[in-house]
């Protein structure tokens, strides 16, 4: 039984060594020489003596990260990786709830590194990859280990303006991976390429699938992602069979008709999820791929990736939904009433809140009981024993078929650009602008716009947008501003979303 | 010009476009940006933007979208 996602890696470098692993336009590994940096690596944090605990890896995207990680995982810790893109100040913020043992930096990010570190160890990559591996301590770290330790934390917005960070541990990641490889049938002729960022569960498909099945990754550059005909092109020249994509993406390339010029000839599976699929761009690839398989998934972070699914078995109108589909295999997924009573199948239509319950689940927000109590909590349809179930936040109802069509959100969450955004976290830190005295943030889901409304008596509509960009992701940017005298408020004192949505929205 | 300026400044207020010439090096433009601008520029500009024009060098700049537009409306 595998306890450890380092198996993965220790059983595809010994039956694959000389193959490509994880690779850009720059630089790739071979197994064996991702194997050979991971365990140079996780000697390294040994012998620095980096405490069991988490390790921030501040680099930019490259298949190096993948070592690091891996690298931190010998070592016993767990990693977490950061947008170098971010704001220092949101990395601040993440590194003060974070309290890590050590940062692994690259040379690039060092300087940037070292504005935000406060006086946490930062490790240069470069450098712990030339330590000689000590497979005796590597060996002695194992044994101590347990799969329920976490393997990873990822942060997401927090609706009160300091991010949450997401605590997987290793098994929960192997549950997804041992299901999902089998069932999509992923294989080591596989050849992915990779679109999300590292530190989104969105890319945990493109490295472990990769991993566990000895199958290759390619990482896409950003900028192809503008570029409908170069970015086909780079599937084809490294004959991709597989993607797992946002919709924004897959998107690009239906919009300007691209593969009616150029249709990549190896592309065989189209794995999309995060956010709303257009059902007109998927009929557009569906039109150049009627052999292909497509999968809808759905899954928040926190419960490691996918716990519905969708494999595409029909014809969708480009009016209809595409569903969210039924429970991943050994996740337990239904829905709840505001009652806390179960919806059944049965009742098509009736919309209820998505829980999700068994080994999926993660282990909760790092150092924040309180947010994590919130919704990780005791299933209420169980009183006769301890049994916890994520409420998502994310509302349904089944179909006349039995699948689940996803709805809307119960509170102010939303996806953008297949980023989760709490609009409360924007609010947050435009209220904390000097001159700022009122402020509520609005999603024009047609036009994907986030439009801010906002009372301010001293401060300029750019000197605004130009604090924020020091505090907030460039995708948690408005594009849209309103400056009103007074914020219409409901009863209970809070900025009336539904007013300024008949104002502005309409 | 100015029109070109006034459908990139509702995507990104914060930009300079006036000096701006990394719109697309620079990221500034991402996948869901480039195809709002092309839908809006088409509308406007009542000109056809295929998957052959989508070049960093057509957009990475006001100038260069607008030269673009207006060797399309040529055409």
């Amino acid at each position: 039984m595998i306890t450890n996602v380092l198996e993965y890696l220790e059983y595809s470098a010994q039956e694959f060594p000389d193959k490509i692993s994880y690779a850009d336009e720059t630089f790739s590994y071979t197994y064996g020489e991702l194997l050979k940096t991971a365990k140079a690596i996780g000697t390294g944090l040994l012998k620095k003596e980096t405490a069991r605990g988490p390790v921030i890896v501040y680099m930019d995207k490259c298949p190096k990260d993948i070592a690091a990680f891996m690298g931190v995982l010998y070592a016993g810790c767990f990693y977490v990786p950061v947008d170098t893109a971010m704001p220092e100040q949101r990395v601040e913020l993440i590194i003060e709830n974070l309290k890590p043992s050590a940062i692994l930096v690259d040379e690039i990010n060092m300087e940037k590194a070292e504005k935000v570190s406060s006086g946490i160890p930062l490790l240069r990559f470069a450098e712990l990859t030339g330590t000689e591996s000590d497979e005796a301590l590597l060996a002695e770290t194992r044994r101590c280990f347990l799969d329920t330790d976490p393997a990873y934390v990822l942060y997401t917005s927090g609706s009160t303006g300091v991010p949450k960070g997401v605590v997987v541990p290793h098994r929960s990641l192997i549950d997804y991976m041992e299901h999902f490889c089998g069932e999509i049938c992923i294989t080591s002729g596989d050849v992915i390429a990779n679109q999300a960022p590292f530190y989104f569960d969105a890319s945990l498909i493109d490295i472990y699938c990769t991993l566990k099945m000895g199958a290759s990754m390619w990482i896409v550059p950003l900028a192809y992602f503008s570029m409908p005909l170069k970015l086909l092109q780079f599937l084809e020249d490294h004959r991709i069979t597989t993607i797992r994509w946002v919709p924004s993406a897959l998107n690009m390339v239906s919009a300007f008709r691209g593969l009616k010029t150029l249709r990549p000839s190896s592309l065989g599976k189209i794995i999309f999820g995060a956010e709303a699929m257009p059902t007109k761009c998927f009929n557009y690839w569906q039109s150049y791929y009627p052999e292909a398989v497509f999968v809808q998934i759905y899954g928040p972070t926190e419960i490691t990736g996918v716990c519905t699914y969708y494999i595409v078995d029909r014809k969708f109108e480009d009016t209809e939904t595409i569903p969210i589909g039924r429970p991943f295999l050994n996740s337990g997924v239904f829905l709840l009433n505001e009652q806390n009573g179960l919806i059944a199948e049965s009742d098509v239509g009736v919309i209820g809140e998505i829980c999700v319950k068994g080994t999926c689940l993660s282990h909760g927000y790092y150092n924040a009981p309180e947010k994590t109590c919130e919704v990780f909590v005791q299933n209420p349809l169980n009183d006769s024993y301890p049994e916890l179930i994520y409420r998502t936040g994310d509302l349904a109802s089944y179909n006349d078929r039995g699948e689940l069509v996803f709805a809307s959100r119960k509170d102010y969450q939303i996806k953008h650009m297949g980023h989760r955004i709490e609009l409360g976290e924007i609010e947050a830190a435009v209220n904390s602008l000097d001159g700022v005295s009122a402020a509520c943030c609005l999603f024009d889901r047609e036009r994907s716009r986030i439009l801010l409304i906002y009372v301010a008596d001293s401060i300029t509509e750019a000197t605004m947008i130009g604090l924020l960009k020091e505090k907030l992701p460039r995708y948690m940017i408005p594009s849209i501003y309103h400056q009103i005298g007074t914020m219409p408020l409901t009863a209970g004192g809070k900025a009336d979303r539904m007013k300024l949505k008949e104002m502005y929205l309409k | 010009m100015e029109d070109v300026i006034n459908i990139l400044k509702g995507l990104h207020p914060e930009v300079d476009y006036e000096v701006e010439t990394e719109l697309i090096d620079k990221r500034i433009l991402d996948s869901f940006d480039i195809v709002t601008l092309v839908g809006e520029l088409m509308d406007e500009f009542d000109v056809e933007i295929g998957a052959e024009h989508m070049i960093p060098e057509n957009f990475n700049s006001a100038e260069a979208i607008y030269d673009l537009v207006t060797r399309l409306a040529e055409e």
